[in-house]
């Protein structure tokens, strides 16, 4: 029993990482039209931004949970002003191959640096040990970047369900045409956009770092799965990605207990059997 | 009359200054050149109407004036500021709102959302509360999601929400294409009481019927050409030449 609710723990960090990366590939996607590939590389950037600022800057895991993103999201919009914005209204596979390159750079450039073996980054003072919650042992690490997480998926989804700049956002996925001649400054919302996306996966790195680690590779690994994730939720919808992301790494979690074999193809088979039945995904409106 | 506005000096009428003046105003659509030079003026506080068939190019030119088509060349001056290179955001930032001929409503968002979504770009646009009073029925559905109105009320919605921006000048895009006769009235109302309330309005308008019911002028649009201008009292001697260019 101690050993399912463990499995089940992981698959909510897992969940975690998968939810808030398929939340910002659904934000991309709804207002930029790109598959953005370059996602699991900008996730590693975050986690290696503050591996430099602790370790050149001195600068602590909860400044870098505040900056990491932000450097990371400018980062990204510099990428998307010098680069993406001029795929406006080609096909998905422009996107995909750009994005796809930027990733082999950026992933190549780490690896040359930093080659492919882990460094370690410390899990902060006020969150290391565990809790004995009687059933199991919760290392608190954990259970933040859970917490943190379902924090700040629920406040995008609120952010874009609830606000005007939400409306929007919501508007110019629509017609960003009319929203523009509306007198709203479209294109930068557009590059804005692509930096909250961005920064929410630097985020994801960030929190990651003193689980799995800081490696060059570290997003490469995880970006297909969260693909999966993201085609079994449905492009586009929020709090589509929020919900399948975790219950995806539940159900990754439940299969490693219960038939580990499976556990790396889980997410596959349910990619299959979704697209069977419903192509445009879970919560995912027709294209 | 009907002869200078087919030139440079189209017909103009006595009521305020000169707020839009479009001059040789060519676009086009990639590669297909739609508009060939259209000239004409329109002066503060007035209604006018562009007539023509379809395909005459009266949407391109409102959305030329707008700023939303890609390749246009001449002259649009605004308040004698020329606006052929101005971005589209930057042009209803100085006070012109358009209300398009597929309406726009977003089906994402409800209808209080669609209504407040054009952010104000001036001071001096009408008051929530006015706006209900001239389209009670949006108040009543201000949850719903705002495709899941009728046709009339997502119009009368695509007009509401550019009220309340500032924007002086509004470009309707046939407003009246598809709705019922009694929606058709309460629109006419409408444009008539916007027009009191110091408006000024290009209408494009298939339905001359109802165009002469608000329009002060009107000018006949074809082939990407204006071919003829006249005002409102000298349209009973123009119906003949208008049905010819109408073909109705």
């Amino acid at each position: 029993m101690q050993a399912l609710y463990a499995q089940l723990l992981v698959g909510l960090i897992n969940g975690s990482f998968y939810a808030l990366l398929s939340l910002g590939l659904a934000v991309i996607f709804g207002m930029l039209n790109i598959i953005n590939f370059a996602h699991g590389a900008l996730y590693m950037m975050g986690a290696f931004v503050a591996y430099f600022l602790l370790n050149i800057g001195g600068i602590n895991y909860w400044w870098a949970l505040l900056l990491a993103p932000i450097i990371v999201g400018i980062f990204g919009m510099i990428l998307e002003r010098t680069m993406l914005q001029w795929l406006t209204g080609l096909d998905h596979l422009y996107g995909l191959l750009l994005t796809f390159g930027i990733a082999l750079i950026v992933q190549g450039v780490f690896q040359n640096y930093f080659g492919s073996s882990g460094m370690p980054y410390a899990i902060p003072d006020q969150l290391k040990g565990g809790m004995n919650l009687g059933f199991m042992f919760l290392p608190i690490y954990r259970g933040w970047v859970v917490i943190f997480s379902l924090i700040v998926c629920v406040a995008t989804w609120f952010l874009i369900e609830k606000t005007r700049l939400g409306a929007y956002l919501r508007a110019a996925t629509e017609n960003p045409t009319l929203v523009r001649a509306f007198g709203v400054n479209v294109p930068r919302m557009i590059t804005l956009t692509y930096g909250l996306g961005v920064g929410l996966a630097a985020l994801a790195g960030v929190l990651s770092a003193p689980i799995n680690q800081v490696r060059p590779l570290m997003g490469a690994d995880l970006i297909i799965v969260v693909f999966a994730v993201v085609v079994i939720g449905g492009m586009g919808s929020i709090m589509g990605s929020i919900i399948t992301g975790f219950a995806l790494g539940v159900i990754e979690g439940m299969t490693k207990y219960f038939y580990p074999e499976a556990s790396n193809t889980v997410v596959f088979v349910l990619m299959v059997l979704v697209l069977l039945v419903k192509p445009t995904g879970l919560t995912g409106r027709a294209a | 009359m009907a002869e200078t506005a087919t030139a440079d000096a189209p017909a103009k009428t006595a009521s305020g200054g000169n707020l839009l003046q479009v001059r040789n105003l060519e676009a086009w659509y990639g590669e297909s050149h739609i508009l060939h030079g259209i000239n004409f003026d329109v002066n503060a506080g007035e209604v006018v109407t562009l007539l023509g068939r379809n395909g005459a190019g009266k949407t391109t030119t409102l959305k030329s004036i707008m700023g939303i088509i890609g390749k246009r060349t001449g002259s649009v001056k605004f308040n004698n500021q020329d606006i052929i290179r101005t971005t589209s955001d930057k042009i209803a930032r100085m006070g012109i709102a358009f209300c398009p001929e597929e309406r726009g409503i977003f089906s994402s968002l409800d209808v209080r959302e669609n209504l407040l979504l054009p952010p104000v770009v001036r001071p001096g646009g009408l008051p929530l509360e006015q706006i209900f009073d001239l389209f009670p029925n949006l108040k009543e559905r201000l949850n719903s999601q705002g495709t899941k109105l009728s046709g009339g009320e997502q119009q009368m919605l695509a007009i509401a929400r550019i009220l309340r921006t500032g924007a002086n000048f509004l470009m309707l895009d046939e407003p009246t294409e598809g709705l019922a006769p009694v929606i058709i009235q309460q629109i006419g109302h409408t444009i008539a009481r916007l027009k009191k309330e110091g408006f000024t309005i290009l209408l494009v308008e298939q339905n001359f019927r109802f165009a002469s019911t608000v329009a002060d002028r009107y000018y006949v649009v074809e082939h990407g050409k204006i071919i003829d201008g006249f005002s409102n009292a000298e349209l009973a001697a123009n119906m003949d030449k208008l049905h010819t260019y109408l073909g109705v």
